[in-house]
């Protein structure tokens, strides 16, 4: 049965046809799920004991810097069915997904650096985990500039996916490199082998933020490849139909 | 699976794993210079030049900052808990920076060993926790 609703959603117009009547559930949870973590990070929760009221802003840091990667991840798997089984769709999510993540990523490089000014006493320094995120920033135009390039849109994907596919190797790098080198960046608060070092009513919202930051994601992605589906598709005649234009 | 799509599967983990082996291999060349600064330790051992610019780190030393009193002046200890590094500074400092906390301090060194930072960077820790926590903590230990 899954693999039956896959196949389906693999088809340009029966996604569009799904997403349009799942499209208003995901903006009400998105924007309720993310409205409610927000106003509870930077309203309610405890302040911090050595840092005051300015750690708020990692309840969008945290969040767009884990969407950045997770969203380059997501776009090398499309790019690797994409290249393997050349599903047409794939690729629309593939092109979808790259301004999202690149605009996660800057959002998470500056508000990085609009709390590093009153915390560290910088906006940026060079070091491994700042440095690291710049290059999946800088990959990430290369992806966008690389598909702009190519005319022909499933030469573009494929050319795309497989860069997507070489970027891959930064992810862990990002990853990683708080516990590599010496870093003015601190190491991860959220580890899988201990507790996390932050008290339960400041992770709580920041969870919740999470969820909201994904489930946000999840609304632009549909939004961008219906966008997209309706673009390449538009000399097709279900396209036509919809939009009430004779053939 | 059928031949050509197991092929193509082969070429993409080909891919990846070169760029994964060519991203080792860059971060391999580059060892120790992706370290944003070196400990008192490392400096001790490298016998450092008086006028190279580097970047030195650690914590603050309990009871090691002293403030001059007419001026921006201050002089601290920074420790790996190995070896100690004197620190002088001119300048204002950042919200974070107090004894026991991590800094990164920017200049070079002088004749007498010890450090003239042009820039004072605070380090945060991975902990957060709501001040009425801290102190409870603080009364635990």
């Amino acid at each position: 049965m899954i693999k039956k609703w896959l196949i389906e959603m693999g088809s340009p117009p029966l996604f569009y046809k799904w997403s349009t009547k799942t499209l208003p559930w995901l903006f009400i949870s998105a924007i309720l799920i993310l409205g409610i973590g927000l106003s509870w990070g930077l309203l309610f929760a405890p302040t911090d004991y050595k840092q005051g009221d300015v750690y708020r802003i990692l309840y969008i840091h945290v969040p767009s810097a884990i969407l950045g990667q997770s969203i380059f991840m997501f776009m090398a798997f499309c790019g690797f069915i994409n290249v393997i089984w050349r599903a047409k769709i794939s690729g629309m999510m593939l092109k979808s997904a790259a301004p999202i993540g690149v605009s996660f990523t800057l959002l998470a490089l500056v508000t990085g650096s609009i709390w590093g000014k009153p915390t560290w006493g910088t906006w940026w320094v060079w070091d491994a985990r700042l440095t690291s995120t710049l290059i999946l920033f800088f990959i990430y135009a290369a992806l966008i500039g690389l598909h702009s390039t190519i005319e022909d849109k499933t030469k573009a994907d494929r050319a795309v996916s497989i860069l997507s596919i070489v970027g891959l190797a930064i992810i862990p790098v990002i990853k990683k490199s708080v516990d590599w080198w010496q870093t003015l960046h601190q190491p991860s608060t959220f580890t899988i082998t201990s507790s996390p070092s932050m008290s339960p009513d400041m992770y709580q919202p920041l969870l919740l933020c999470l969820v909201g930051f994904y489930l946000f994601f999840a609304l632009l992605l549909t939004l961008n490849l219906r966008n997209e589906i309706l673009e390449r598709e538009r000399t097709r005649n279900w396209v036509k139909q919809l939009l009430g234009v004779s053939s | 699976m059928n031949p050509i799509r197991k092929q193509r599967l082969y070429a993409l983990v080909a891919i990846l794993i070169g760029s994964l082996l060519a991203t080792w291999l860059v971060i391999s060349a580059l060892s120790e210079n992706m370290n944003l600064f070196y400990s008192p330790t490392e400096i001790k051992v490298a016998q450092l030049n008086e006028n190279t610019l580097i970047r030195a780190g650690g914590m603050v030393k309990t009871g090691s900052i002293i403030k001059d009193t007419n001026s921006l002046n201050v002089v601290f200890t920074v420790t790996d808990y190995q070896n100690d590094l004197k620190i002088n500074y001119e300048g204002i400092l950042p919200d974070l920076f107090a004894e026991n906390a991590g800094v990164v301090v920017r200049g070079n060194l002088n004749t007498d060993g010890s450090f003239k930072a042009i820039e004072v960077l605070a380090k945060h820790d991975e902990n957060y926790m709501p001040p009425e926590v801290a102190k409870l903590m603080q009364e635990d230990s």
